[in-house]
C-alpha cells in the first residue's frame, strides 16, 4: 500500500455551542490512497460530508491530526490551506458550484487561472480536458444551458484539470438520474486509477465502482469493506 | 479571467449595474459642475488681475480684491519710478459707477481705465480693436452683458456719470464674479468720470527692469511707498479669489458640493457591489474552496469597481463635455480642464475602491465550507 495522499488521524469535530452543541466527529480515523475510489457512506447527519470538508482543508477540526501529501495541516494559516487545496485537492459537489456566468470552457480555466497558468495554454488545456469526457462541443456554452450530467461533468473537469493528487467528491450523483448518474461514476472511477479519490454518497448505484466502501455512522466509521477483492 | 468574472458578475445583474453606472455618473456630474463651477468662478475673479501686463501690484492697505479699490493719493506713480529696478509703472482706475442704458434704466459696471497696450488693455477682442479705447467717447465692453447694458453692439451709445460713452469693441468671455459688468476705457476718460486728479489711480501696475529680482523690487518700493501695500501679481490673484471664494463662503459652498456628491456616489456604488457579492456569495466561497487566495478573490471586487469606474466616468465625462459646452458663452461658464478631468477620474476610482472595502469585507469572512451545505 503506497502512503496516504489524506489522512485523519483521530478528527474530532464539535459543532455549535451550549444545549445546540453536537458532536459531528467523534474520533476518526481514515486514510485515502492514491490508485482507489474511496466511497463514504453513511447515512443524513453521519457526519460523511463534514469529514470531507475537514479532510479538504477546509473545515478545521476541534482536533486531531489531518496530513495532506505529507504534510501537517493544523499549523497552517488559511492562505497556506488554499494553496494546499489548489496544489492537492480537486473538489466535486453535489450542485456542482460552476459559475454560471461562465462558459463551460472558463469555469474549467478559472481552476488554471486561480494557479496562475493563464493564455492560450491554458485555454487548450481547459478545451482538451472537456474533450476528455465528450463535451467540447459545449465549450461556449454557460452553465445554464447545460444538463445536469454535462454539468457535473464540466465540475470534474474543473477538478481534475490543475492535476491534484485528491479528487473528493460530494454526493456526486443525487442530482443525475441514473444515465448521467452512471456516466459520472464512470468518469471518477477512471480518475482513480491514477489518483485517489473520495465520494460521499449515500446512493447506492455508486457501488458497483468503489474499490472500498467505508461506512459511517453517528460520527464514527463503524466498518470497512474491498468489494473487489471478496 | 479576473476582468471577465468580474465583467460578467457586473452584467449579469443588468438592472443593478445600470444603477450603478447612473449612480456614478450623477454623482461625478455633480462633482464636475461644483468644481467647473468653483474654477470658473477662480477665473472670473482672477481674469482681470492675470491679464494686467505687470509683476507687482502697488494698491491701498486693505485691498482685498480686484473690485474693492480704494484710490492711490496720487504722488506714488512718481516715488515708485524712482525706485531701482523698476522699469515701468502704469495707472490703472477702477470704480463702480452707474451705467444708464439708452431706455432710461440703470445698472452698476466697474470701469476699468487702462492704456490701450500694456496696463489692463482688454483681451479677446472679437470686434474692433484695443486701439479703439482712444475713440471719442469709446468703451470696450464684453458681448456677454450686451442686454444687461441696453445696448445691441458697437457703436451704440450710453451714459455713464451723466456722460456719454459709445461701445467701440466688444470682447468675449471676459466676465466677472460679481456679475457687474466690466467696461473698459483710458485712464483718462476714467478719472474724468469718477472725478479723479490728473495722478490719481486705483491701481499702479509696476514692471520689474530684466535681471532684477521681483522679491528685491518688492522690498524696495515698499519701504519707499510706507502707506501702500505692494504684492506681487500671483499674490493678488490668490487674494482676490480667496476674498470672493471663501470670504463670502460661495467656494465652501462648491466644495461642499462636490464632497456631497462624492459621498452619495460612494454609498450607491458600495451598495451596489455589497448587494452583487452577497448575490454571488457561492460563487466566491466556491472560489476560495478551489484554492484562490484572499487575493486573487479581492482583485475580482475591486475589478467590478474599477469597470464600473471607468463607464460611470466616461458616461459622466461626456455629460459634463456637454456641461461645458452648453455654458461656455452663458454668466456662469462651467470650466473642465484637463488636469481636472483626470483629477475627476481619480476621483471616480477612489470612490469606486473605496466603495469596494464592505464587499471586501464580506469576502473576507467566507467560510469555504458553505459550498457543501448548499
Amino acid at each position: 500500500m503506497t502512503e496516504p495522499v489524506i489522512h485523519g488521524e483521530g478528527v474530532v469535530m464539535t459543532l455549535g455551542e451550549g444545549e445546540a452543541r453536537v458532536n459531528a466527529l467523534k474520533g476518526v480515523d481514515l486514510a485515502v490512497h492514491t490508485g482507489e475510489l474511496t466511497l463514504l457512506m453513511g447515512p443524513s447527519g453521519s457526519g460523511k460530508t463534514t469529514l470531507l470538508s475537514i479532510l479538504g482543508c477546509v473545515l478545521t477540526p476541534s482536533s486531531g491530526v489531518i496530513t495532506v501529501a505529507g504534510q501537517k495541516t493544523h499549523h497552517l494559516s488559511s492562505e497556506a490551506l488554499a494553496a494546499m487545496r489548489r496544489a492537492q485537492i480537486g473538489f466535486v459537489f453535489q450542485s456542482y458550484h460552476l459559475f454560471p456566468t461562465l462558459t463551460a470552457q472558463e469555469n474549467v480555466e478559472l481552476v488554471l487561472d486561480v494557479r496562475g497558468e493563464r493564455g492560450a495554454s491554458a485555454r487548450k488545456r481547459a478545451r482538451d480536458s472537456l474533450a476528455a469526457v465528450g463535451i467540447e462541443h459545449k465549450a461556449a456554452v454557460l452553465p445554464g444551458r447545460l444538463s445536469g450530467g454535462e454539468q457535473q461533468r464540466v465540475a470534474i473537469e474543473r477538478a481534475l484539470v490543475g492535476n491534484p493528487s485528491i479528487i473528493l467528491a460530494d454526493e456526486p450523483t443525487a442530482a443525475l438520474d441514473s444515465e448521467n448518474g452512471h456516466a459520472v461514476m464512470e468518469v471518477l472511477a477512471g480518475v482513480a486509477k491514477e489518483r485517489a479519490v473520495m465520494a460521499v454518497t449515500h446512493d447506492p448505484r455508486t457501488l458497483p465502482f468503489a474499490d472500498r466502501i467505508v461506512r459511517i455512522e453517528d460520527g464514527k466509521i463503524i466498518g470497512e469493506e474491498r468489494p473487489r477483492s471478496e | 479571467m479576473i476582468f471577465t468574472l468580474a465583467l460578467r458578475n457586473l452584467f449579469h445583474d443588468g438592472i443593478r449595474f445600470v444603477g450603478t453606472l447612473v449612480g456614478i455618473g450623477f454623482a461625478i456630474i455633480l462633482v464636475t459642475v461644483q468644481l467647473g463651477l468653483y474654477l470658473g468662478f477662480s477665473r472670473q475673479i482672477t481674469g482681470m488681475v492675470d491679464h494686467a501686463d505687470a509683476d507687482l501690484w502697488v494698491v491701498r492697505k486693505g485691498t482685498t480684491s480686484f473690485e474693492q479699490a480704494a484710490t492711490l493719493d496720487g504722488g506714488e506713480r512718481q516715488l515708485a519710478l524712482a525706485v531701482d529696478g523698476v522699469a515701468s509703472v502704469t495707472s490703472l482706475g477702477v470704480s463702480f459707477l452707474e451705467w444708464k442704458k439708452p431706455n432710461g434704466e440703470a445698472t452698476t459696471v466697474v470701469i476699468v481705465g487702462t492704456p490701450r497696450t500694456g496696463g489692463l488693455a482688454p483681451w479677446n477682442i472679437v470686434e474692433g480693436t484695443a486701439a479703439d479705447l482712444a475713440t471719442p467717447d469709446g468703451v470696450i465692453v464684453d458681448q456677454t452683458y450686451l442686454e444687461e447694458l441696453g445696448v445691441k453692439g458697437v457703436g451704440d451709445t450710453a451714459q455713464i456719470e451723466g456722460k456719454t460713452v459709445r461701445v467701440a469693441a466688444l470682447t468675449k468671455g471676459i466676465r466677472a464674479f460679481t456679475t457687474t459688468p466690466y467696461i473698459f476705457m483710458t485712464t483718462d476718460r476714467a478719472r474724468a468720470l469718477v472725478g479723479f486728479g490728473n495722478t490719481e489711480a486705483t491701481y499702479l501696475l509696476v514692471r520689474v527692469a530684466p535681471g532684477e529680482n521681483v522679491e528685491a523690487v518688492k522690498k524696495r518700493l515698499a519701504a519707499r511707498l510706507p502707506d501702500t501695500e505692494v504684492v506681487a501679481q500671483d499674490h493678488f490673484s490668490n487674494r482676490s479669489r480667496d476674498y470672493w471664494l471663501f470670504s463670502t463662503g460661495a467656494g465652501f459652498a462648491l466644495i461642499a458640493g462636490a464632497i456631497l456628491g462624492l459621498i452619495v456616489g460612494t454609498v450607491i456604488v458600495a451598495q451596489t457591489l455589497y448587494a452583487s457579492t452577497k448575490d454571488h456569495i457561492d460563487e466566491f466561497a466556491t472560489l476560495r474552496a478551489i484554492g484562490a487566495t484572499s487575493r486573487y478573490i479581492h482583485k475580482v471586487i475591486l475589478c467590478q469597481a474599477l469597470i464600473s469606474a471607468a463607464v460611470g466616468f466616461s458616461i459622466a465625462a461626456l455629460v459634463g463635455v456637454g456641461v461645458v459646452y452648453l455654458t461656455a458663452d452663458s454668466v456662469l461658464p462651467i470650466v473642465l480642464t484637463t488636469p481636472l478631468l483626470f483629477a475627476l477620474l481619480g476621483l471616480t476610482v477612489a470612490m469606486c475602491v473605496i466603495s469596494a472595502m464592505a464587499a471586501i469585507a464580506k469576502v473576507t469572512r467566507i467560510d469555504p465550507a458553505v459550498v457543501f451545505a448548499r
